[in-house]
């Protein structure tokens, strides 16, 4: 929630900033920036570069900001680290009160606790020393040391002089106090507001686990084996799918006998998400690497499929009456007019393709796998190893934007006319 | 000697709801070597589907088309065709679309780029030769879309509104190219238009078709292509008789649109 606010706030700052410095160079007249009307014609609405740079910036910010980062100097408050103290005031059961105090050591986190020892005090309630761990409650039994015991009717009425009942709470400045229900103390020390790291693990650890882990491998393998195992899989099992997948669209495309014997499937298939798959695949072609790819073919061929199809059907009829008065023959009209024609759907159904394979193949091996990305992050996960889990989040998450932008770079060159009849 | 008959054509539709359309009736038309023959109607009646069944691409129901002798029953390099738009091959360059049909005959590079060369000068494009085509403007599509139906040498060319997709200045500077060709090839052309002074320009013989069921209604004999091909269109249209033929032609198209509109009213 305070995440959220912090977020608004510097989304909403950035704005204001950016749009104040640039009122001062105001130099660009292109044709878009003489537009009067901009609110509602969508073509003048560009992405805004500084948004995104500052956009992935504050991401960061934010990240390093909530889990105590030493990359930046700016934190939001952290859990209490240090020596504090409160008295507490106990009454005997014959009515008598006596006054002690707590002293308290918090380590940083990941450290011991180290115990030490405090000079008693005077009176039947006595001093006592607890070394409490960080961001957690803990129970101080405080009678241990004392002459009253809670056994003989002895009880804490008042913490700091504020007076307390079983399961009430008092704010003691660097934690809070309780009473358990059977009248011991219970100390909390002030959590703040960063994360843990068992939920988030600073900017700076994941980058150092990255280069552990690139350098030593994780659980047998390798990074850029467990990195490079998951897109072979991809590869493989888009590369089965569209070579079934196209020469199965085309024929739809065609052919009425193979479009209404294929429809049927094809339409019952394509809304079926290829994780829904993973057990019956499993179950038919094992966990191996069998199955993964035999997963990732299926994730792949209904796509490819309904993109060959749909590049043969939106062939112009002109195109294809205009080769034929030119005398070709069918076969060449196949090669030189419908099959170029078809490559810019195809190279769309391609890049959905390659995402939804490596979307799926990351599930896969979540389920079971001896390598891959998708292993690598759930067996990090089950030691609370979070900073690997992020590190693999993130490399999944370049690696397909990766294969997106390649994609798309590979249709600028392979097909320019697209879009362009 | 290539001739073009046309003989007691008929085409009819079922439709799915039980009724059918009588797209052309008793068609025949016939044409000699050489001749440029303009078809003119309001729109529904038959002259894209004439077009279509001349080219080989619709079969009739009754009646056929003979070309030298031989009934034509499919498309054949020996009648070409020019589209409105969208016919050219985005995946080639200028060159590559008007060299498809020698290519597909496998005919040597050196000969084919001698005809491309020599086209693409003719159509005024010589320096467009590498550009892909869907950087050219329609205009220059339709040059194009001309050089490569001329490159494959075709008996007769068949044009389905050739200019009808372009601007009002394009297009005059495109009937001169069309008329131009004409002359110099001596090819046999139909040309389907719905611009009556298109018709007029560049037709040798103008046949004005009619509507339900889709028939010749009259046929012009005209001397403005002819005139054309050596004076600007400008002064043709100017020229003795072209007003007055063109008001009668107007006149009649009005007619048969309103008598349309008149039965489509009856009947709701």
């Amino acid at each position: 929630m305070i995440v959220l606010l912090f977020y608004i706030g510097l989304f909403g700052g950035a704005f204001l900033i950016v749009h104040l410095l640039r009122k001062g160079l105001q130099s660009r007249q292109d044709f878009t920036s003489l537009k009067t009307v901009t609110f509602g014609d969508e073509s003048a609405v560009r992405a805004d570069r500084a948004a995104s740079i500052i956009s992935v910036l504050v991401i960061f910010l934010i990240w390093a900001a909530f889990t105590g980062s030493k990359l930046i100097p700016l934190h939001v408050p952290g859990p209490f680290v240090g020596e504090t103290q409160f008295t507490y005031t106990v009454e005997n059961a014959d009515g008598t009160t006596d006054d002690a105090t707590v002293f308290i050591r918090v380590p940083p986190f990941g450290e011991d606790a180290e115990d030490f020892e405090v000079d008693p005090g005077t009176g039947f309630a006595k001093d006592d020393a607890f070394a409490a761990p960080t961001g957690r409650s803990s129970t101080i039994l405080f009678d241990k040391n004392d002459d009253a015991k809670r056994k003989d009717g002895a009880k804490i009425i008042a913490i700091n002089g504020n007076p307390i009942g079983p399961d009430e709470k008092v704010n003691v400045g660097d934690g809070s106090v309780s009473l358990t229900g059977k009248g011991a103390i219970s100390f909390t020390p002030a959590q703040g507001l960063q994360m843990n790291p068992i939920w988030l693990p600073a900017p700076e650890t994941v980058v150092a686990r990255f280069f552990e882990i690139a350098n030593e491998g994780y659980q047998n393998f390798s990074l850029w084996q467990h990195l490079g195992w998951s897109l072979l899989r991809v590869i493989a099992g888009f590369i089965a799918g569209a070579i079934v997948g196209i020469p199965l669209g085309y024929a739809m495309g065609l052919s009425g006998w193979f479009r209404g014997w294929f429809d049927p499937i094809v339409e019952f298939m394509r809304p079926v998400p290829p994780l829904a798959l993973i057990p019956l695949v499993i179950i038919w072609f094992g966990i191996w690497e069998t199955g993964k790819i035999v997963l990732l073919f299926l994730a792949a061929l209904w796509i490819m499929t309904i993109a060959a199809r749909a590049g043969v059907s939106g062939v112009n009829i002109s195109k294809i009456h205009a080769a034929y008065s030119l005398g070709a023959s069918k076969w060449q009209i196949m090669r030189h007019v419908i099959v170029p024609n078809s490559l810019p759907e195809i190279f769309t159904g391609a890049r959905v393709a390659m995402g939804v394979c490596w979307g799926t193949v990351v599930a896969a091996e979540l389920v079971a796998a001896q390598k891959g990305a998708g292993m690598m992050i759930i067996a990090a996960s089950k030691f609370q190893l979070t900073d690997i889990v992020i590190m693999g989040i993130v490399l999944i998450g370049i690696i397909g934007y990766g294969i997106d932008i390649l994609m798309r770079k590979a249709e600028n060159v392979l097909v320019p006319w697209k879009g362009r009849s | 000697m290539p001739e073009l008959d046309i003989i007691d054509l008929s085409m009819r539709f079922d439709l799915p709801n039980g009724t059918s359309v009588q797209a052309l009736q008793d068609v025949t038309l016939s044409l000699k070597e050489g001749e440029l023959v303009s078809v003119l109607g309001p729109s529904g009646c038959g002259k894209t589907t004439l077009l279509n069944i001349v080219a080989g691409f619709l079969a009739p129901t009754a009646g056929r088309v003979e070309l030298n002798g031989h009934v034509v029953e499919g498309p054949d390099a020996e009648r070409g065709m020019v589209f409105q738009k969208g016919a050219l091959f985005e995946w080639m360059n200028v060159r590559e679309n008007v060299e498809f049909g020698p290519r597909m005959k496998g005919m040597p590079k050196e000969e084919r780029d001698k005809i491309s060369d020599h086209l693409l000068e003719v159509v005024g494009l010589q320096d467009f030769k590498e550009k892909a085509v869907y950087e050219l403007s329609g205009g220059m599509q339709q040059r194009v879309a001309l050089a490569r139906c001329l490159a494959n040498e075709p008996d007769v060319i068949l044009m389905d509104e050739p200019l009808g997709a372009l601007d009002a200045l394009t297009r005059e500077k495109m009937q001169g190219l069309v008329l131009k060709l004409w002359k110099e090839t001596g090819k046999t052309i139909i040309l389907i238009t719905h611009s009556v002074e298109e018709a007029l320009l560049l037709g040798e013989r103008l046949i004005v078709m009619a509507p339900r069921p889709g028939r010749i209604h009259k046929e012009y004999n005209l001397p403005f292509a002819e005139r054309g091909v050596n004076a600007d269109l400008r002064d043709v249209k100017k020229s003795e008789g072209f007003a007055e033929t063109r008001d009668e032609i107007l006149s009649m198209i009005w007619e048969m649109e309103e008598e349309i509109m008149g039965r489509t009213e009856q009947a709701t």
